[in-house]
């Protein structure tokens, strides 16, 4: 009887996921090995070719500066996110109240608030407009257009990421622990990094995996704060499908990103020795 | 006497609530001081005051003379052995022994793990982490843990609480006999006055943040000096002016008549509840051979030197 309810119950999201999941990726995969069609689209023969083009040295570029803006994205993250984190597992009264403010970005939409860090950061923005009233600078810091204000938006949109699943653990940690700690004689920081930073391990992990991922196959913001000039993995593969028309590389782009992520999950898995996910 | 410890009008006030109220006491090198109550009774405030987790509000907390009461914990040569043992989950047991030794910087670290670990008796475990180890270990890694940093005083927070009932009995005479071999003072704090009475040298009961009597077992159970303390440490009748234990009721011909309300076989003793015919109850507890039952009339008495009579 309960063999038909799994069934049952499980049928419409196994439906789901092979429908808008399994069946697209299939399709990716089989235009990712098909040649450009004269006018877009996708023919035969199969062929490699999109894969070997991927190694051309402009767009294993645009990888390599992927992996290299997600990597550091998420490090800055960490860097943030384990002292507020830890501050918040730590405040006994407002700690609801400040999870609530962690969260209140999402209230708006993401475009929304990338345009206002365009506001922030162009010329005629925010922080240009206060320096150079205050003398500080003649001319504009060119802030906007280039690696660094596609860093800052990723590591403001993904911060939230990093500091939940690093409070869910944190706050977990027999407080105890750390009074055990001092009473053996360690000071803060030694409690700190031999106490709390192992025992927050998993929360790490799931944080960096949480905001790496999404900063990797980032689109939006390096669109708007990169201004074209740092293209990323995400906007080679959505220029392949808009304006270059050449679907199998976008295909291949895309599946190429996928394969990324999944191998750096798999060495992070390693490392855990199986505890994480 | 060379105290180790001494406490001097020690305070402790949380949001206007007085958690300790004026505490002074001693604590003799090499005893094992037990300090009892209920719970709520601030025992507990007190133990963390002088591991420094607390600061009091007011008074002093003198190590071996020296006054420590605002200094953190990390700078006191005072180890505290907590009530669910705080043991490092993602270290071993040898790990977790070490931990403090590290800090110091200790010179023959494998020395003195290798002793406490023979000590202690967990030689052959030391590489387990916490979740593999039973109850009973877990509490030697604690106790290792402290001990092995040779402190002037070792804090034990309610030692037996976490533990089987049937292992608590085995355990209060293994620390004990730990405590004699190593020489370290032993400060524990617990709810449980059967517990003090069969461990410690000397017992200081508190109540409400205050302390109302400190001595050695047999003189606080035998001459307690109020009524809390009476009640505390074992079961009282009170009579007029002065409290009675049940053990101390002898059945005899010649004594003061009285009616038993009941009788309950406990198989080590008869367990009598009586009505003096001043409308006064008394429990008393007698030989099992007895066979009274409820309705009987019998004679009471009592040497003059077990009436408990205090302030």
């Amino acid at each position: 009887m309960w063999t038909k309810v799994r069934f049952w119950t499980l049928a419409p999201s196994r439906l789901l996921m092979g429908l808008l999941f399994a069946a697209p990726l299939c399709i990716v995969a089989a235009y990712s090995l098909l040649t450009r069609g004269a006018y877009g689209g996708q023919s035969p023969p199969w062929t490699f070719e999109s894969y070997a083009r991927l190694l051309d040295p402009l767009y294993a570029a645009i990888l390599f500066r992927s992996l290299w803006i997600a990597a550091l994205s998420t490090a800055l993250c960490l860097l943030l996110g384990f002292p507020l984190a830890l501050f918040i597992s730590r405040s006994a009264k407002r700690k609801n109240l400040y999870l609530q403010l962690v969260m209140l970005p999402f209230w708006t939409s993401f475009l929304v608030r990338t345009y206002a860090w365009m506001f922030l950061l162009r010329d005629t923005g925010l922080i240009n407009t206060i320096l150079q009233s205050l003398g500080l600078i003649r001319e504009p810091l060119p802030l906007l257009y280039n690696e660094w204000a596609v860093v800052v938006g990723l590591v403001y949109g993904y911060l939230p990421f990093m500091v939940l699943p690093l409070f869910a653990t944190l706050e977990r940690i027999d407080p105890n622990l750390l009074e055990a700690a001092a009473d053996l004689g360690a000071r803060d920081t030694d409690t700190l990094f031999r106490i709390i930073v192992p025992l927050a391990m998993p929360g790490i992990v799931a944080g960096c995996v949480l905001v790496f991922i999404p900063c990797l196959g980032a689109y939006l913001t390096p669109d708007l704060l990169g201004g074209g000039k740092s293209m990323m993995a995400g906007n080679l593969v959505q220029n392949q499908f808009t304006n270059a028309r050449d679907w199998p590389f976008g295909s291949a782009a895309s599946l190429t990103l996928m394969a990324m992520v999944m191998l750096a999950l798999a060495w992070l898995a390693r490392r855990q020795k199986g505890d994480l996910l | 006497m060379d105290a180790v410890l001494e406490l001097r009008g020690v305070s402790k006030q949380f949001h206007g609530h007085r958690a300790v109220d004026d505490v002074s006491l001693a604590v003799p090198r090499g005893s094992l001081f037990a300090l009892v109550g209920p719970s709520g009774c601030g025992k507990t405030t007190v133990l963390r005051m002088i591991a420094g987790f607390e600061i009091p509000t007011t008074g002093q907390v003198l190590l071996s003379g020296a006054d420590v009461a605002g200094l953190p914990p990390y700078q006191r040569n005072v180890s505290t052995v907590f009530q669910n043992y705080a043991l490092f989950p993602h270290l071993t047991a040898r790990q977790n022994i070490e931990f403090g030794l590290r800090r110091r910087k200790a010179s023959d670290l494998d020395r003195r793990v290798r002793d406490v670990l023979d000590l202690v008796q967990l030689a052959g475990k030391e590489h387990r982490k916490p979740a593999q180890l039973s109850g009973g270990e877990k509490q030697r890694v604690a106790l290792a843990r402290s001990l092995v940093l040779e402190p002037d005083l070792l804090l034990l927070d309610e030692p037996l609480a976490a533990l089987d009932p049937k292992l608590r009995r085995q355990v209060r005479v293994e620390l004990k006999s730990i405590q004699r071999r190593v020489g370290v003072t032993f400060l524990m704090v617990t709810h449980d006055q059967e517990e003090a009475m069969s461990m410690a040298d000397s017992i200081a009961v508190m109540n409400k943040g205050r302390l109302e009597q400190i001595g050695p077992p047999r003189e606080i159970y035998s001459r307690p000096a109020t009524r809390f303390v009476a009640g505390f440490l074992g079961e009282v009748s009170w009579l007029n002016g002065f409290g009675l234990r049940p053990e101390s009721i002898i059945l005899s011909a010649d004594g003061r008549p009285a009616t038993v309300r009941s009788a309950v076989y406990l198989g080590n003793c008869l367990r009598l509840e009586l009505q003096l015919e001043s409308g006064e109850t008394l429990l008393a507890e007698t030989n099992p051979g007895a066979r009274h039952t409820a309705g009987d009339q019998v004679n009471v008495t009592w040497r003059p030197e077990d009436e408990l009579h205090v302030d």
